[in-house]
This record gives C-alpha cells, sequence and structure tokens, in this order.
C-alpha cells in the first residue's frame, strides 16, 4: 500500500480521521455561503435538478414528500428544524439549553477567525450551533430529542454541540426517557476547537455508557452525512442504528482514504447500504417512514 | 548515543554533536582535546537547553515524531520488568500497531496496551506506522474486560498519527469501535492511565484514551486533527502545517492549560530520543506513583470521578435564562 512505500506521506495523510470528510464538505460550506445562502438546502426554482436520478423535479412536489425526490427516493438535506416538524408531533417540542453559546477558546483563525466564522454561521442558519435539544412527542411519545444540522459548520461537534447532548442525554436518564439522536455532520469534531472538540467524543461516550447502564433506550439515526469524529462516538452507540438511504456514514473521508491507498474506492463505499451489508447498522429507513419506525421499535422495547 | 541527523532545527546542535563524538572516540587526549570536550558539552547543553526550553508547535510535532523517539517497546523493554504479549482480537487478525498483555512494574501487575510505530521497516510495514485497524481496537477491548475481571490496572500508551484509513478498516468499522472502546473505557471497573509518549493523533488516539489519569510527555502533541490534514483542509495546502500547528494549540503546555491532560511528564534535555532510559525512568516513577494513588481509591469513585473529569472538558458561554424565555 502506498503508507508502507512511503513513510512521509503516510504521517501526514492519514490524519484527517475524525474530522471525516470535511474538506470537501467545508467547500460546499464556504462556496454556499458565498453564491447562494440555501444552496445546501433544496436549491430555489421551480424545478431543481436531483443529484440521484438527474432528472428535473418540481420544487413543490419535492418538499411535500419531506425533501425526498419522488423519482429516485433521493433524500436531500433537511435541516434541523424541518427535521423536527418531521419527527416530533406538532408543537409538542421544547427546546433546551438554548442558552449554551459557542465560544473561540483557541482565538483559532485561519483564513477567517473562527468568531467571525461562528456569527456568520449563525446568520446564515439561524441556529446557535450545530444541534438542537430538547424532548418532544413521538406518535404520543415522549422522548428526549437530539438533531445535528449539517449546514453549521459541517455539523461538526465542538463544546457546545458536546454539552448540549451530555446534558440531554443526563436528562434522559435522570427521567428514564427514551433518546433519539439524529446526525448529520461531515465534519466530525470541529477543527477550530482542536483537542476540547475532540475530548467531546468521549465525554457524550461516557454519558450514554452512563445512561446505557441505566437501561436507556438510544436510537442512533444517521443521516448524509454522518462521518469522523460523530462517526465514532455517538452516532454509532445506539442501541438501534438506523440510516436513511445512500447516506455516506464512515470514519476517514473518502478522499482521505483515497490519497492513503492510491486506489478508486469502490462504488457504493461508505454509503448506508455499504454498511447494513457489513453489519453496522440495523435497519434502512426512509424519511417518510422514520417516525413510524421509531415510535414502534420504541414499543418494542417497552418503554 | 545514536547520533542522527533529522531535525532541520538541530543542525547545530548535531555539528557540535559530531565534533564532540570525535573527540570522545580518542583514547589518548592532550589536556587539551579535554578542554575543548568540556567546552563542546557545554555548548551542546546550552544549545539544547535553549532550543528545547522554547519549541515551537511544528517543532514539536517533529521531535514528537522523531524516529528515534522512545516506542512502546522500548518503554516495555526499559520500564517494565516482564511483558507477556497477548495478540488475539479473537475476529479477525493481530494488529501490529496496537500491542497488548500482561506486564510487571515495579511491585504492580498490570494490563498494557500501546500503539507500537516499529522501529525497523518490517516493523513498521506491518504497523502502518502506528495506525491502528478495527482489529486493534477489538483486541484491546478484549484486553480491557480481561483486566476488569482480574483486576489489574490497566496502562495505555498513545502513539499514533491517527487511526488508519482504509477500505479494510472501514469494512471492518471503524468508526465503530472507537466509539465503542470510549464508551467501555469510560466505565471500566479498574484504575486506567493513559500516557501520549508521542503522537496523540485524533480519535485513534482518543481510543485508549480515556482514563483516571491522562498524562502526555513534554514534547508529545495530542490532536483533533494532524497539522497537515488540518492545513490542506482550512488553508487549502499541506505547506501550511506549521501554521496549523500554531493554531490548533496542541502542546503539553496547551493540554494542560485546556484541561485536557493531568500530568505533564518532562522530557531529557534535548527530547525523549537523546536518551531513552532517562525518559522510561521517568515514565515508570509516574506509572508507579500513580498507580499507588489510585489503587488507593474505591473503585465506584474513582469510576465517578473518571467521567466527571471528562464530563468538565470544554468551554461554551452559558447565557442567562429569562424566567419566560423557554421558547
Amino acid at each position: 500500500m502506498a503508507t508502507v512505500d512511503n513513510p512521509s506521506s503516510s504521517a501526514s495523510s492519514n490524519l484527517d480521521a475524525v474530522n471525516g470528510s470535511s474538506s470537501a464538505a467545508e467547500n460546499g460550506a464556504e462556496n454556499g455561503s458565498a453564491t447562494s445562502p440555501k444552496k445546501r438546502g433544496v436549491p430555489e426554482g421551480l424545478w431543481i435538478k436531483c443529484p440521484g436520478c438527474s432528472a428535473s423535479v418540481y420544487r413543490k412536489e419535492v418538499e411535500r414528500r419531506a425533501n425526498v425526490c419522488p423519482k429516485c427516493e433521493h433524500h436531500f438535506y433537511v435541516s434541523a428544524r424541518e427535521r423536527i416538524a418531521q419527527v416530533l408531533d406538532e408543537g409538542t417540542f421544547e427546546p433546551m439549553d438554548e442558552h449554551l453559546r459557542p465560544t473561540d477558546p483557541l482565538e483559532f483563525a485561519d483564513r477567517k477567525r473562527y468568531s467571525e466564522r461562528l456569527l456568520s454561521e449563525q446568520r446564515r442558519t439561524g441556529l446557535t450551533d450545530a444541534a438542537i435539544t430538547g424532548t418532544g412527542m413521538i406518535r404520543a411519545r415522549r422522548v428526549a430529542f437530539a438533531v445535528t444540522d449539517s449546514a453549521f459548520i459541517m455539523g461538526s461537534m465542538g463544546s457546545v454541540v458536546g454539552e448540549r447532548l451530555t446534558r440531554l442525554i443526563e436528562w434522559a436518564t435522570r427521567e428514564n426517557m427514551p433518546l433519539i439522536i439524529i446526525s448529520g455532520s461531515g465534519g466530525g469534531a470541529r477543527m477550530h476547537e482542536g483537542i476540547l472538540s475532540l475530548m467531546q467524543m468521549a465525554k457524550v461516550s461516557a454519558a450514554l455508557a452512563r445512561y446505557d447502564q441505566a437501561g436507556g433506550l438510544f436510537i442512533s439515526v444517521l443521516t448524509n452525512p454522518t462521518m469522523g469524529g460523530v462517526a465514532a462516538s455517538f452516532a454509532s452507540l445506539g442501541d438501534l442504528v438506523f440510516a436513511e438511504p445512500k447516506a455516506l456514514i464512515g470514519f476517514a473521508g473518502p478522499r482521505t482514504i483515497k490519497a492513503t491507498i492510491g486506489i478508486e474506492l469502490p462504488e457504493g463505499f461508505q454509503t448506508s447500504e455499504f454498511l447494513l451489508e457489513h453489519g453496522y447498522i440495523d435497519r434502512i429507513v426512509t424519511r417518510k417512514n422514520l417516525k413510524s419506525e421509531i415510535a414502534r421499535a420504541i414499543d418494542y422495547c417497552g418503554k | 548515543m545514536d547520533l542522527a541527523p533529522g531535525l532541520e532545527f538541530e543542525r547545530e546542535v548535531f555539528l557540535l554533536e559530531t565534533q564532540l563524538a570525535e573527540l570522545e572516540k580518542q583514547t589518548d587526549r592532550t589536556p587539551e582535546a579535554e578542554e575543548t570536550i568540556r567546552r563542546l558539552r557545554g555548548e551542546v547543553n546550552d544549545a539544547l537547553r535553549a532550543l528545547y526550553s522554547n519549541l515551537d508547535p511544528w517543532q514539536t510535532v517533529q521531535v514528537a515524531r522523531h524516529k528515534n523517539r522512545p516506542y512502546t517497546r522500548d518503554y516495555l523493554n526499559l520500564a517494565f520488568d516482564e511483558f507477556v504479549e497477548l495478540h488475539g482480537d479473537k475476529h479477525f487478525g493481530d494488529d501490529r500497531a496496537l500491542l497488548s498483555g500482561f506486564a510487571k512494574i515495579d511491585r504492580f501487575k498490570v494490563m498494557i496496551v500501546g500503539h507500537h510505530k516499529g522501529r525497523t521497516y518490517k516493523e513498521r510495514a506491518a504497523s502502518h506506522f502506528g495506525c491502528a485497524h478495527p482489529e486493534g481496537y477489538r483486541k484491546v477491548m478484549s484486553k480491557m474486560r480481561l483486566a476488569e475481571k482480574y483486576k489489574l490496572p490497566l496502562i495505555c500508551l498513545i502513539d499514533t498519527p491517527g487511526a488508519y484509513p482504509g477500505i479494510g478498516a472501514e469494512e471492518r468499522g471503524q468508526a465503530q469501535v472507537i466509539a465503542e472502546s470510549m464508551f467501555k473505557m469510560s466505565r471500566l471497573q479498574t484504575p486506567v492511565i493513559c500516557v501520549v509518549i508521542g503522537e496523540g493523533g485524533s480519535g485513534g488516539a482518543l481510543g485508549i484514551g480515556v482514563g483516571d489519569r491522562v498524562a502526555v510527555l513534554e514534547h508529545a502533541y495530542y490532536s483533533v486533527i494532524s497539522p497537515e490534514g488540518c492545513a490542506g483542509i482550512l488553508w487549502k495546502s499541506h505547506q501550511y502545517a506549521p501554521k496549523a500547528a500554531a493554531a490548533l494549540r496542541f502542546t503539553s503546555r496547551d493540554l494542560r492549560g485546556l484541561g485536557v491532560v493531568d500530568d505533564v511528564l518532562p522530557e531529557p534535555l534535548g527530547g525523549a530520543h537523546r536518551d531513552h532510559r532517562q525518559m522510561a525512568a521517568c515514565l515508570k516513577s509516574y506509572l508507579t506513583r500513580t498507580l499507588t494513588q489510585l489503587e488507593a481509591k474505591p473503585i465506584d469513585e474513582l469510576v465517578d470521578e473518571r467521567y466527571e473529569k471528562f464530563r468538565r472538558i470544554g468551554q461554551f458561554i452559558e447565557e442567562p435564562v429569562a424566567p419566560a424565555a423557554a421558547s
């Protein structure tokens, strides 16, 4: 393999793992903010081209179907707020820990200051950070609920995402409440908060271990994309792991892997279907069925 | 000591050291030669002290990756009295990037797991330069269970550029095993000490990094991403790795300041690669001292404190909540 022949490249090319495919995704986010603020959602315009089947589809029709292509079932991006509306019973969501705000502990600056990046992401998405947590009902079953929005700095996990999830899990442990986390993160652990982001993986996983010991039911739902440090922590720790069809899910980003091993990646590599085949997820669930599938699983587990 | 050129910023020291080694080789030395040796020794030490008391983050990365830096196997030889390697992951294969086994240190019997980059070409090829596959994490998880069952304290030596990014690694659940390992370590019913001895490369490092004490060697680093990876993403070129290294705040001093590590172990003058024995002695004394402290605590208390320790990590602003601002 390439790394064996070339020690220096192994040292440099190997390491993007917890940050998953953030480079590709980062490009998307940045271009998105520069050109059109809604690029990551269903594109503007009456008709849109589906990236799944290349067909021109009527935008209203896509939106009516929870952002799923009527021709090929391609699952478009949905924002955290839309997700709440899709999964929870209307008007039942009560947010928690909205008062937590991200800060810039490292005074990190790449080509842009992190503190400025946070402000522009907040303005662009209307979110304070990449995760929304709270409680709500799923077909009249009360749950602890979290969703990460892959539009906010790639849905990456920094201190606020880690803290909100941990508080939610601790609350669910005390209240003996089923826990649902819907993940969408191309970024994994957020680079801009450095080692503190990495440690959120341990913090959230430790909270889940306590929740598990107390008998809690955790259903993890993976959406496109779930990569790096998010995949390598809470997203993989569900008692049940569901995934939307054709989502990109994995540890290292495809570009990193390709750069390391120097060969083309197989068709369908790191998709939901690939993970199902290799035994890492329980069910592929279409968006239309997600709510009823979650409710049914809760009932089976007697929660 | 094996003189190896390597670090660009050490060039001057290297020239002095070479000169010194030449003189020291001579058997009958004139008084003048003796004097020169004394003077050169002084100069080497002064130069090393000046360099190493003030390494910048990118230099730290190079020291942490130095090819003569002591690896897990060196510590097993120098700091431990016995090592009985245990290989099996009972699933797929024997990953050479993560070693595990019984070991004795002072009066303690322990379970040790550690990344091993490898000294020889063959070893390095077999271990992918210390980048573990899922079977490595499965192997060490099975040894952790054994340690818990038979009340052996667990020692984890961390030294990896990162978990291996490859097709097989993804097929066999790289993300899942790292998550599972942290999940299990957080509640492991035995004392756990983790020491970053070289590179603490993101998830691959944290996969064996959840302990009652987390220490880092003075010139090791522990980061969410490699400086090259970070530079590639945020600056669009690996060339900016030194910039990324500074921005990521991952040196031992930063790590302690951020509350991520409990202890920093001092390295010999000029870095661990200059004196394996002294470094191993320092590690040994740290481990035996810490094992003594940890064994004195009831295990429930220890596991609760381990939780709280990670629970506290993170920085954010908590805005005052207005009474009726629930939604």
